[in-house]
């Protein structure tokens, strides 16, 4: 019965929303941080392992799948039905991907 | 001849499975075996039918899970192994095996304002609505709903949210917004407006996936909360 991509979609928007949630008071902390410029630095560095810089890529990722699922559904609520929109989710998605890899990429150069 | 292993829910809210065996018929539906075993097997089996053609919408039940009209669903398409499992629809009460209360699905299209409300003009004479006017085109795109209840059985938002009026009654209220002879446009908005109306839907899209006559109950609310953020802006909600 949930076996279809605009329910899937649901899914990964709402388990994103929850995860991104849960991250922002790490996050909050860490612009926290920036206050005293030591704190900030041993934070940046720990930050700069490979381990984290992966969690950081999903971090990324959630976010953009987040970010283009909203607007997405933005695009169902607000403007005129369109027939096409299950291949906004494929979009949605690549899109998410690119801004991940873009990431990883970046973090090598 | 070939038999199938037929489970049927038995029992009301609290219940078990019970298992028959059906003989297998070329072309045969799922309303065929359940009406086996209620006029061979097990005369006490209670269930709702009446056409048997896809028309009155009373036959829908969950066929291995997922809620079908049975009257139009062959049993080849959806038995696995040879077995299939028949329960009642979901986000209903059972009253009795495969019959559920239907009473709060209809009273929700009520809430929802779901009735034609005719304008002075559409009263005093006949109105013309020609046929490729775009809002008599989106009328008629969800018109056809047969009642079954099938869609509301498939959203996770009424299971969430037992006063979430639901897809079949939203996309009535849709329907008759927009008819041009209806004369109460705002009234039938405000009724929709509130937190269990239109904007409690996630547009995940069962129900348009689910619903036997293709009518697509996302597309209907989606319109419906459009109209509904235009009043808004407009102060005339
Ligand atoms: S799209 Fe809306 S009405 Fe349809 S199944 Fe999802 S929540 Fe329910
Ligand atoms: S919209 Fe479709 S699934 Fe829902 S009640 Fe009407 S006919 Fe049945
Ligand atoms: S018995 Fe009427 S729709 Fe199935």
């Amino acid at each position: 019965m949930r076996r279809h991509a605009s329910y899937r979609a649901f899914l990964v928007h709402r388990l994103s929303g929850v995860a991104l949630a849960l991250f922002l008071p790490v996050h909050l902390v860490v612009l926290g941080l920036a206050l005293e410029a030591a704190a900030l630095d041993g934070f940046l560095n720990w930050s700069a392992q490979p381990l984290v810089k992966a969690a950081e890529t999903i971090l990324v990722v959630l976010l953009a799948l987040h970010l283009f699922g909203g607007l997405r559904l933005l695009a169902i609520e607000l403007l005129p039905w369109s027939d096409r929109q299950k291949d906004w989710i494929g979009w949605a998605a690549a899109a998410a991907l690119t801004v991940g890899a873009g990431f990883v990429v970046r973090s090598f150069i | 001849m070939t038999t199938l292993e037929v489970e049927i829910w038995r029992g009301a809210e609290e219940g078990r499975y019970e298992t028959y065996e059906v003989p297998s018929q070329p072309s045969q539906t799922v309303l065929d075996l359940v009406t086996y075993v209620q006029r061979k097997l097990d005369p006490s089996l209670a269930y709702r039918f009446a056409c048997r053609v896809g028309v009155c919408g009373s036959c829908a039940m969950t066929v291995n899970g997922t809620p079908r009209w049975t009257c139009r669903t062959h049993v080849q398409k959806v038995a696995t192994q040879g077995r299939v499992r028949i329960a009642p629809l979901r986000n209903l009460t059972v009253v009795k095996d495969l019959a559920t209360d239907m009473a709060p699905f209809f009273d929700k299209v009520q809430e929802a304002r779901g009735r034609f409300i005719p304008s002075d003009a559409a009263a005093k004479s006949v109105a013309e609505v020609p046929p490729e006017e775009p809002k008599r085109k989106e009328a008629d795109a969800g018109i056809e709903c047969i009642g079954c209840g099938v869609c509301h059985a498939a959203c996770d938002v009424v299971r969430w949210l037992p006063e979430y009026l639901g897809p079949a009654a939203l996309n009535r209220a849709w329907t008759l917004v927009n008819d041009a002879r209806d004369g109460d446009r705002i009234g039938h908005l405000r009724a929709i407006a509130e937190d269990a109306g239109c904007h409690a839907c996630h547009a995940h899209q069962s129900c348009a996936e689910h619903c036997p006559v293709g009518i697509n109950p996302t597309r209907s609310i989606s319109g419906l909360k459009r109209l509904v953020l235009m009043a808004a802006i407009r102060g005339r909600l």
